[in-house]
């Protein structure tokens, strides 16, 4: 359950942001996440509600950008898209993977007023 | 969670730690009276023209149609914990503390390695540990039985420890200059390998009363760890547990992660462990006696 602890995280970074671009209430949140984020969103969806009860974010839209998940592939070279941390190479069948897109977890733009 | 110094409010306790402030004190201000007033007059008007409002991706709304506008932040929600994590880090190694996260599932005999490492460690050199759990200091009190200093942080109902508490326990300590110190994670194999806590490494222990299977269900926490460590191996006479497939599912998720095989009940593999320490922390200081060195050049050019 540390869905609750990003969403208190994603408060803070709100009201960090509030005093320093002079905003209010934000109206509209983006988030990206990649698929090795170790978020759940459906759970992150459930807590943000919660966590954003009376702060600037209260009633404040939750709009998740998923990324896809990329690596290269140290036996073939080739850039290959994986959904998980022990996902063989699509192309030569390796499992040396160097992950290079997918642990995406950061607020990308607000709707702020 | 406080905004300033990232305490929740109530639920986290460290041993000790009390709190000079208080939470209400420093709550952001959401702008004046006045400025409030003004703003929602101008809210009211503005919300009547806007058709944008709650709708359509963020590129396509129009600026100046109402008081709403894009903010682009581009900013990680776990920055704050990694700060503090790369904080943390620098105190380590000023201090020269080699730090090892020991993470794993409620049951894998984490405490009882722990204390079975520290009966051999003891004297060497300074060590302490940090007991995650969320309620209760039993195992900080199984630490301090073994002679070694340990301070329990309670998460509340928090599911991990984060690099927050764990630079406020370590100011409990005594000196530890040189030495080792132990940060034994709250049981669970999901959450912890989210954050950082400015550790060398992090330890996975995996017990064979558990599946061989566990790196494959819990790939994250596996692929964050440097070592796993299998635990409980003096059972393995009375199991089924294939190790090689449990080794060959972790290597599966990291290709990097090394294993020893151990007992804190027989003793077998300890050695072996504390081995592994020693080496890895020897590593390090070579790692940063090299920085230096570098750092040192570059002076010297200059003068």
């Amino acid at each position: 359950m540390h869905e609750m602890s990003i969403c208190e995280g994603i408060v803070q970074v709100l009201e960090e942001q509030a005093v320093s671009q002079q905003y209010q209430r934000v109206k509209t949140i983006w988030l990206e996440i990649g698929p090795l984020a170790m978020v759940e969103t459906d759970a992150l969806r459930f807590c943000f509600d919660a966590v954003t009860r009376s702060t600037l974010a209260e009633g404040a839209r939750l709009e998740i950008i998923e990324l896809p998940g990329l690596a290269r592939c140290l036996q073939c070279a080739k850039s290959v898209t994986i959904t998980t941390r022990y996902d063989a190479c699509s192309e030569c069948g390796s499992l040396q993977l160097q992950v290079t897109q997918g642990e995406e977890l950061r607020i990308k733009e607000l709707e702020v007023e | 969670m406080c905004t300033v110094c990232g305490c929740s409010e109530g639920e986290v306790s460290i041993e000790g730690h009390h709190h000079g402030h208080s939470h209400d004190q420093h709550r952001h201000s959401q702008g004046s009276d006045s400025e409030a007033d003004s703003h929602r007059e101008v809210v009211v008007v503005s919300e009547g023209d806007n058709l944008h409002f709650g709708q359509g991706p963020a590129h396509a709304h129009a600026p100046g149609l109402s008081q709403s506008r894009m903010v682009q932040i581009e900013q990680d929600i776990l920055g704050k914990n990694d700060r503090y994590a790369g904080q943390n880090r620098q105190r380590f190694d000023a201090m020269n503390l080699f730090a090892l996260n020991l993470v794993s599932s409620p049951g894998s005999g984490k405490t009882t390695l722990l204390t079975a490492s520290l009966e051999k460690i003891k004297g060497r050199c300074s060590v302490a540990v940090i007991e995650g759990d969320q309620h209760t200091a039993n195992d900080a009190e199984r630490i301090r039985a073994t002679g070694v200093q340990a301070v329990q942080v309670n998460t509340g109902k928090g599911c991990h420890l984060d690099a927050h508490m764990v630079g406020h326990a370590l100011e409990r300590f005594d000196d530890l200059s040189g030495g080792l110190l132990f940060i034994e994670n709250v049981g669970n194999l999901v959450c912890p390998a989210a954050f950082d806590l400015g550790e060398a490494h992090k330890v996975a222990i995996l017990s064979v009363t558990e599946g061989e299977d566990k790196p494959l269900k819990y790939p994250d926490m596996f692929y964050a760890a440097d070592l796993m460590l299998l635990n409980k191996i003096d059972l393995l006479p009375y199991l089924d547990f294939d190790v090689e497939q449990c080794i060959a599912a972790a290597k599966q998720v990291n290709p990097d992660i090394e294993v020893i095989k151990v007992s804190a009940r027989s003793g077998e593999g300890i050695n072996e462990w504390l081995d592994w320490i020693e080496q890895h922390r020897v590593a390090r200081i070579q790692r940063r006696i090299e920085q230096l060195n570098g750092q040192i050049s570059l002076l010297q050019a200059m003068v």
